[in-house]
């Protein structure tokens, strides 16, 4: 007896894990930076370019997945 | 069933980034992106001939444009990151930054709506400009064997080098351009791609079978326009981080510890 189907690429389903990581790493380099400049007002231009680095940095593990994800389809 | 608007084929493909040749059945790269390049970069040479053709004290608005791009460049990247010595590569940096900005905007002008950055072809010259020059520039700065020494020995025990310096040339050394490429690439690609799908999908929505569904397909299309929006933000973000992550990497060149 089928009781449910499902169509399409296991690369959507995998794509989604992937995303996870980098989403709180993100989270995690701008949660840095608020609270930094929260606490150090006048350091806020000083860290910034660091926390685009750091931003692409890990913004690159979430796009790797949308890479690999039309690679391995 | 009758479609209330126009079918479109969906759910859109990699095909999508493979547009016919200019003159079909010759030349198959003479697509459109050749064009787009030499397009972009014709813009921004004319762009700051202009600006600076009859430069005044008090700037007019295209010359202070210009001034403030590449102001930002070299005062925001260039010194910032790599220090006073920074200054010499202001002009790489902001020459590389404005091809990209204007390449990665062609994503969203109206007719165009393709980056080339979106073919990995392209960004994975310019991240191979980025690689030789950080590592010309280290190979000039100290030597190529202190240089190598620099780079690719971590400061850590002796007893720990064996697994340390493969990860660090590894990383150094090959992962940095291959990530300073696919990062442009992704980036235009996905953005490329997303609104594809919302567009196309208010399409589909539209064609919906049953009424409580279509409605939606409005709520599909504001999604593409705030995601224009989007797009407008990390083609900007885009060309600021190669540009940066660039200047990071000759910083790294040039500095005497690891």
């Amino acid at each position: 007896m089928l009781l449910a189907e499902v169509n399409g690429s296991l690369s959507a389903i995998g794509y989604g894990l992937a995303a996870i990581g980098p989403g709180i790493g993100v989270g995690l380099v701008f949660a840095a930076y608020i609270q930094a400049t929260a606490r150090q007002p006048e350091s806020s231009k000083l860290t910034l370019p660091y926390v685009w680095i750091g931003f692409a940095l890990i913004e690159l593990l979430a796009l790797l997945g949308i890479a690999f994800g039309f690679v391995f389809k | 069933m009758v479609g209330v608007v126009a079918e479109v084929p969906f759910p859109p493909d990699v095909g999508e980034f493979f547009p016919e040749p200019v003159v079909h059945g010759w030349a198959p790269w003479l697509t459109k992106f050749p064009f787009l390049v030499w397009l972009a970069v014709a813009i921004v040479i004319l762009f700051f001939l202009i600006a600076y053709r009859s430069p005044k004290l008090v700037p007019t608005r295209t010359q202070w444009i210009a001034e403030s791009i590449y102001g930002f460049v070299r005062k925001g990247i260039a010194e910032d990151v790599i220090g006073p010595e920074g200054v010499r590569f202001a002009p790489y940096l902001a020459s590389l930054f404005c091809f990209i900005l204007v390449t990665n905007m062609f994503g969203l002008v109206p007719g165009i709506q393709m980056s080339p950055n979106a073919h990995i072809a392209f960004p994975a010259i310019l991240a191979l400009l980025s690689w030789v020059l950080y590592n010309y520039v280290g190979v000039r700065e100290h030597g190529l064997l202190k240089y190598l020494k620099l780079s690719v020995v971590p400061p850590a025990p002796w007893y720990m080098l064996w697994l340390l310096v493969p990860i660090e040339i590894f990383t150094t050394l090959l992962m940095r351009p291959f990530t300073l490429a696919l990062r442009l690439f992704a980036n235009m690609f996905a953005g490329h791609m997303i609104l594809v799908v919302f567009t196309l999908g208010g399409f589909v929505l539209a064609n919906a079978d049953s009424v409580l569904i279509r409605p939606i397909s409005l709520l599909s299309w504001a999604m593409a326009i705030a995601m224009t929006g989007l797009e407008l933000l990390v083609a900007v973000l885009q060309a600021y981080v190669f540009t940066l992550l660039t200047a990071s990497y000759v910083s790294g060149s040039l500095s005497t510890e690891h």
